[in-house]
């Protein structure tokens, strides 16, 4: 038997999958180069893919046929020598259409395996939105802003070159940098491509990340159930309507919380997130109507909290509110837990206050691929420094 | 109103004897088992149920839902969902008109709805025949449909309120479909006994949906999107509820027998002259009259031919039958369909009997196919007799083709 190499690319569907599919083929394709055979594919219980919803490539690579095989008997790897992430905020986990519960994003990490991840952030905010394992890996970053676009259109700012690159470094036996230009020569005509690969590779630093880092907490999973414990007639209850909850500071009773899906709780979808200012709210309601996910709940006071268990950052509500800055998108990168902003509003309004000027302060605009046209064009310039810089 | 209150109330009372067709005996058994919504689309022969009810429901005899779709997988779809809010449903088809409804066909069983439908046997276009063969019914046989044929009118009544007892049963909850040979039974006449209202309703309780009902008040979410994690188990349900439905089936055959005073004997399949019988024909439907006279006519000649005539397609007999064909020479068994490319070319029934036979216990007689009376050609005596000549060569160890038309211009 010889060498199997195992590599996962985890991205956000629709935004992000034709970048993930270009990775994982090139992955393939430079590791041919050097006569190693390989399967490149999307985890197909991931499709229909949902705008933001975390999904999956994988690129299997054995030294030989039969090594490949033996990779190919499992699906989905049970372990992999690389993961690649390419958008931070997935650092916070990982719920697909796939499975059920929360997947840490290094879940599949063998000891001393690499977390590739783009991002403009330091790695110890990285380290710290990952959950813990129980043995050492490497993080990566390729720094940049995680490259988003849509199911027809392709963001081409190499962040699929610079991970190649960096690929080629941490992974030499593997292939080599001159595979990967070859194959990107041969796949996208484009020298400006083959440079960028080199840079990447001679800048990529690792970072190792100890049993005693990161997230504590352990993820959610569900036990699912016999057949004879199972409903017939594929049937299943519905999700209950929801009721009225205690304000903590009056004690006062109201509102409306709707009941949640306790076993898809969507929120790792999320890229942004809403910050509300609870003092600037007309309550006009819009948020609440807009909202696709019916994440807002209703306080006792009328006003209205965008949940984070159920929210997933798709900005209608910043969108259709008619207050300056009173619904705020921020990246998600900012926060660590999904606790209530109205009851820390509640408990000290000064306190949140100073809370939120300073997550909504320089947020920049930040959105899922292209908004409007010509935005490609005005985001060259940033795109352009970081990587200067990274 | 009054005069027709008068003649249902009489009807309650007394058993009567009707001339009716097989299609009108299905529509008779759709009032008395007092079904809420029937859909309807015409496609002959199958169309004369719809004829039927619809003069039910003019005459103020049958109180239901009777909605004429704008075609097929619609009229199934429409019944499909009456069924889950609780309602006692009937529809049918024929031929094409069976496969447009595909669709519905299939999600009907996944579901657990015990819908009741009547196929009025037609052969698959083209070319548009409108004359029996049994493929058009055949294709859900892998579904979770419990399929089953019968062959004279008094058979299709009784079969229909078997079939509302057995489908909406809640240890089975699968449709039912009752399989009449077009025009051999769809379009002819015979003699009748209708069972009384009061019997009916001691024979069939009412339609429990239960925890499956779609109503507001047991709010459900019915048929949502699944990924692997799930089909297994939803597809293990239904084979354990077809497992149940066979002792389900003998339960009500029992019962109709207690209630009725009529009595089916086995309710799998229906033996003729077998008791003494060398060798044996089988096969579905109407075919048994000729088959019959045939046997008859060969005894007299003193040659020892039984039938076996399949009623329950689906759930199959196997071990029963396996158990009940070991005692003959030879097998010869008539299929009114065919199974292009299929083991040895044979039709359904010859290569089901084939495999039933392989994996019993006992003796093992040789099965020899014959595929004959396609698109509503008859099945003559002498036809008959030809299928018997070969089954008795197979006997005597002469070698046969496993397959061979009969009845064909050659």
């Amino acid at each position: 038997m010889g060498r199997l190499f195992a590599i996962e690319i985890i991205y956000r569907g629709i935004f992000q999958k034709l970048l993930a599919g270009r990775i994982s083929r090139a992955i393939v394709l430079a590791a041919h180069q050097e006569d190693k055979p390989g399967i490149s594919f999307g985890r197909y219980g991931d499709s229909p893919e949902r705008n933001g919803i975390p999904a999956k490539n994988f690129a299997i690579v054995g030294t030989d046929e039969e090594t490949l095989q033996q990779g190919m008997a499992k699906y989905e790897p049970q372990e992999v020598d690389i993961t690649i992430c390419v958008d931070d905020t997935l650092c916070k986990g990982v719920e697909s259409w796939a499975w059920y519960g929360l997947q840490p994003v290094n879940k599949l990490l063998k000891p001393n395996g690499t977390l590739i991840v783009t991002s403009p952030q330091s790695p110890d905010t990285l380290i710290g939105m990952a959950h813990r394992k129980d043995h050492p890996y490497k993080l990566a970053i390729v720094k940049g802003t995680p490259s988003f676009s849509g199911l027809w259109v392709f963001k081409d700012d190499h962040t699929d070159v610079r991970i190649l690159g960096a690929i080629a470094k941490l992974l030499p036996e593997l292939f080599s940098l001159e595979s990967v230009q070859k194959v990107i020569l041969k796949e996208w005509k484009d020298q400006v491509k083959a440079e960028s690969a080199a840079r990447s590779y001679e800048r990529v630093m690792t970072t190792t990340v100890q049993p005693n880092q990161g997230n504590p907490e352990t993820p959610y999973k569900f036990t699912l159930p016999k057949w004879h414990e199972m409903g017939e007639g594929i049937a299943i209850p519905s999700i209950p309507a929801g009721h009225g909850f205690e304000d903590p500071s009056t004690h006062a009773s109201g509102g409306f919380r709707p009941e949640r899906n306790p076993t898809f709780k969507k929120f790792t979808t999320r890229t942004m997130r809403p910050v509300v200012n609870f003092d600037t709210c007309i309550k006009c309601t819009l948020c609440w109507l807009h909202c696709p996910d019916s994440c807002f709940d209703v306080t006792p006071d009328s006003l209205y909290d965008a949940n984070m268990q159920a929210c997933c950052g798709c900005g209608v509500c910043e969108a259709v509110c008619p207050v300056k800055e009173c619904v705020v998108m921020v990246n998600e990168t900012e926060f660590t837990d999904n606790s209530s902003q109205w009851e820390s509003w509640k408990k000290d309004k000064e306190a949140y206050k100073v809370w939120l000027q300073d997550k909504i302060k320089g947020h920049g605009e930040r959105s899922h691929g292209f908004r409007y046209r010509g935005q490609y064009e005005e985001q060259v310039p940033e795109m352009l420094q970081i990587a200067r810089e990274g | 109103m009054a005069p027709v209150a008068t003649a249902v109330e009489e009807q309650r009372k007394t058993e009567e004897t009707a001339l009716i067709t097989g299609s009108e005996a299905i529509a008779v058994a759709c009032k008395l088992a007092d079904v809420d919504v029937i859909t309807a689309y015409p496609i002959r022969p199958y169309d004369t149920v719809m004829q039927y009810v619809s003069k039910l429901v003019a005459n103020g005899e049958l109180d239901c839902e009777y909605i004429v779709a704008e075609g097929e997988h619609s009229q199934f779809e429409i019944v499909k969902h009456a069924s889950a809010a609780g309602a006692r449903v009937f529809c049918g088809s024929s031929g094409v008109g069976w496969m447009y409804a595909m669709e519905a066909l299939t999600v009907t069983p996944a579901l657990r709805i015990p819908m009741v439908a009547m196929v009025g046997n037609r052969a698959l276009d083209d070319p548009g025949a409108f004359g029996v063969e049994h493929n058009d019914a055949l294709t859900v046989r892998d579904l979770g449909w419990q399929l089953v044929w019968v062959d004279t009118a008094q058979e299709a009544l009784d079969t229909a309120l078997i079939a509302y007892r057995v489908a909406e049963d809640r240890r089975v909850f699968l449709p039912c479909a009752i399989s009449c040979d077009g025009a051999f039974l769809t379009h002819s006449q015979a003699l009748v006994k209708i069972p009384t209202q009061e019997k009916v309703n001691e024979f069939l309780p009412r339609y429990n949906r239960g925890d499956l009902l779609l109503h507001p008040d047991n709010p459900i979410t019915v048929a949502p999107q699944g990924n692997e994690d799930w089909v297994m188990e939803i597809r293990r349900q239904n084979y354990a509820a077809m497992e149940r439905a066979s002792d389900v089936l003998r339960e009500a055959y029992a019962d109709f027998e207690r209630i009725f005073g009529r009595s089916y004997g086995n309710p799998f399949f229906e033996e003729y002259e077998t008791a003494d019988a060398d060798v044996v024909l089988m096969g579905m439907g109407t075919l048994s009259t000729p088959v019959k006279v045939a046997i008859r006519k060969m005894r007299k000649e003193g040659k020892k031919v039984g039938f076996v005539r399949m009623r329950w397609f689906r759930p199959f007999a196997a071990q029963a039958l396996a158990k009940s064909l070991g005692r003959f020479e030879a097998i010869g068994v008539v299929d009114r369909d065919y199974s292009f490319g299929s083991p040895y070319m044979s039709g359904v029934l010859t290569n089901e009997v084939r495999s039933a036979l392989y994996s019993a216990p006992g003796p093992k007689p040789p099965v020899v196919g014959f595929i004959a009376g396609l698109g509503g050609r008859e099945v003559t005596v002498p036809d008959v007799e030809r299928i018997t000549e070969g089954v008795y060569k197979a006997a005597e160890g002469k070698p046969q083709p496993l397959t061979q038309w009969i009845g064909l211009r050659e």
